[in-house]
């Protein structure tokens, strides 16, 4: 299947839920070419979670210099899902922070765009290798600490974990740090799709209630429709005022999505976890996209 | 060459506390992390002289592994130091792929390692975490022999970059080198002179080495002596030579005989130049409850299993001396 990939990037500042709706098209369609074209990888949590990260990235929610990716002062974003790679690739590359025609090397060898993020590659935005689940959002948490208790400044820190990757342990140990060191800095992001590869999250470990564990642990939580980009700004402006506010409370969202979201026969089904569409199924994919 | 003599005795674990705070001294943005037994790994020296600096993630070493990443990639230089049990091993995946793949310039420091952390027993008493760490793309492993090159260790792996872990112990270990004695990452030491057998030795063997040596001579032995604590990078050439000019080697570490030190010599030795080769260490056991000096005689850890090693290795060099056989008779008999 022959693929191209659309020289197009947006800007980063807050924009009507239709504008928002353009770019996680996009950013949907990237990942089916880039999947297709890898002949490997995961589809489910990467689609599920576009809407997210279009909020993220292009509504005036993190500050980020295209030219300069390791610019001093940006805002820093820790995907601590490491398999949802492609999402990320795709939302930086129609952030303008390398050309899009990359996209096409997923997995390939040599790629700075490995089947899980790895900081050696140098690809510009990302900031930590992450994939062994946990271990980005800890990670996270100890840029966070020096950002604010070291560094003293006002940049952000983002992190977003699967909800199958809360039943890694260290992810609570975590957790209770940034509520422990006050990171009104830190923002959590749950994509709470209710999969992972072997089936729903209750029926292969039970971590609900979420938001109840997240209170608990200190967040000031927020649940929200993660396909609602309304929602979701409104969830991400909680984070802000804490911040700006300095309430000394780090920040949950817990965004419901679906996974496979956009792509009907991959809609909210746990098989596409880990899986590539072949030739027919993304043909498919991109027609309903 | 100074000729080393032993002038009292410390653990190495005040020498990273020591040194640690001496980093603290010379560069603002070196950080500590706590786990809980900050007074026995002595990062508790720090604490008191930079507050600011130091953070208490309490008993959750994988946590404090990779906060130390999040810290490390914000340009800090962040310490954590808890039980090399703790440090080394329950965090295995955190070093391997968030530390070391990550290239972060994170410090480790594993205290209480080896058999003569005494009482507290196998649970405690790490042996086999060099096995481990030595294997990490871009990871420095670094054994001091005792306080003051605990110390010397401590500010260099502070002021290189990159992932770094330093094992030390909790008991008092003889004091033998001096201030002005050479350090130097990726370097070993000859530190007795000598041409019939090598023995290659870190952490507290090393002073062992040196009685078996002295003890050797006194049979008309003479035995090179060679200090290794850098585990990686590992001086190849230091070990080569001495294979080429002793023509059989010894090792001994406070550690499992497998893939640690002992591992480290073998692999240069049979590449470069191979040689009869005795391993000294823990043989493929756990440790238990005891004082040190109990321990290391049960567990095969003194000048004797060097000494006795030691004429092993020339017997199978030279095919033929009665001497071994005794030795190892010798031995035998002292532990019971």
């Amino acid at each position: 299947m022959n693929v191209e990939f659309e020289q197009i990037s947006f800007e980063n500042k807050r924009k009507s839920s239709k504008e928002l709706s353009v770019i996680a098209r996009e950013i949907r369609r990237d990942i089916i070419k880039m999947l297709v074209t890898a002949g490997s990888g995961h589809s489910g949590g990467p689609l599920g979670s576009s809407d997210i990260f279009t909020t993220l990235y292009f509504n005036g929610n993190m500050s980020f210099d295209k030219h300069n990716p390791l610019y001093e002062h940006r805002d820093r974003f820790v995907l601590s899902a490491g398999h949802m790679c492609p999402v990320l690739y795709a939302t930086l590359a129609n952030a303008g922070m390398f050309p899009k025609a990359e996209l096409a090397t997923l997995r390939k060898y040599n790629t700075r765009l490995q089947g899980h993020p790895g900081r050696d590659m140098g690809l510009p935005g990302i900031e930590t290798s992450s994939g062994s689940l946990g271990q980005g959002f800890s990670i996270a948490v100890g840029m966070a600490m020096s950002d604010k208790l070291l560094d003293k400044t006002e940049k952000k820190v983002y992190s977003l974990t699967g909800d199958g990757e809360l039943q890694e342990g260290s992810i609570w140990e975590a957790a209770m740090s940034a509520s422990h060191f006050k990171l009104d800095n830190f923002c959590w992001i749950i994509d709470n799709n209710d999969c992972q590869i072997d089936g729903r999250i209750k029926d292969v470990m039970d971590v609900y209630p979420i938001d109840e564990k997240c209170r608990a642990f200190g967040f000031d939580t927020v649940v929200c429709d993660g396909h609602n980009f309304e929602e979701l700004q409104a969830a991400f402006d909680v984070f802000l005022n804490n911040q700006k506010n300095k309430t000394g409370r780090p920040t949950a969202i817990i965004a419901k999505t679906f996974m496979g979201h956009g792509v009907s026969f991959m809609e909210d089904s746990y098989k596409w976890h880990g899986m590539p569409p072949n030739e027919t199924q993304a043909i498919q994919a991109l027609e309903e996209l | 060459m100074e000729e080393l003599k032993q002038y009292g005795s410390k653990p190495t674990r005040f020498g990273f506390g020591d040194g640690l705070v001496i980093l603290g001294e010379r560069h603002s943005n070196v950080v500590v992390l706590g786990g809980d037994i900050t007074g026995s790994v002595m990062t508790s020296l720090f604490k008191e002289k930079f507050p600011e600096r130091f953070f208490s993630i309490g008993i959750a070493e994988q946590n404090a592994t990779t906060i130390a990443v999040g810290l490390a990639l914000s340009g800090k230089i962040p310490f954590f130091a808890s039980y090399g049990a703790f440090c080394a091993l329950r965090n295995a995946d955190q070093l391997r792929i968030s530390v070391c793949y990550n290239e972060a310039n994170v410090k480790i420091g594993g205290g209480h390692s080896g058999i003569s952390v005494g009482p507290d027993g196998a649970t405690h008493q790490v042996l086999e975490e060099v096995a481990f760490l030595r294997t990490l793309p871009h990871m420095t492993l670094i054994v001091p022999c005792d306080y003051e090159e605990a110390k010397k260790a401590t500010i260099a792996i502070g002021e290189m970059i990159g992932p770094a872990y330093i094992r030390f112990g909790r008991s008092p270990v003889p004091l033998f080198t001096t201030p002005e004695h050479p350090f130097e990452i990726g370097k070993a030491q000859v530190i007795r002179q000598g041409n019939h057998v090598a023995l290659i030795a870190c952490g507290s063997m090393v002073w062992e080495a040196m009685i078996a040596a002295e003890k050797l001579a006194e049979k008309g032995i003479q035995a090179r002596v060679i200090n290794c604590p850098s585990i990686k990078p590992f001086d190849f050439e230091t070990i080569t030579v001495a294979a080429r000019e002793c023509g059989a080697i010894v090792t001994a570490e406070e550690h499992q005989v497998h893939a640690g030190l002992g591992g480290a010599v073998a692999e240069a030795v049979v590449k470069n130049h191979p040689v009869p080769m005795e391993f000294v260490g823990v043989k493929d056991s756990f440790g238990g409850s005891g004082e040190p000096e109990e321990l290391m005689i049960k567990f095969g850890l003194t000048w004797r299993e060097i000494y006795a090693s030691a004429l092993i290795a020339i017997q199978r060099k030279d095919g033929g001396s009665l001497t071994a056989t005794r030795a190892i008779k010798e031995v035998a008999e002292y532990k019971g």
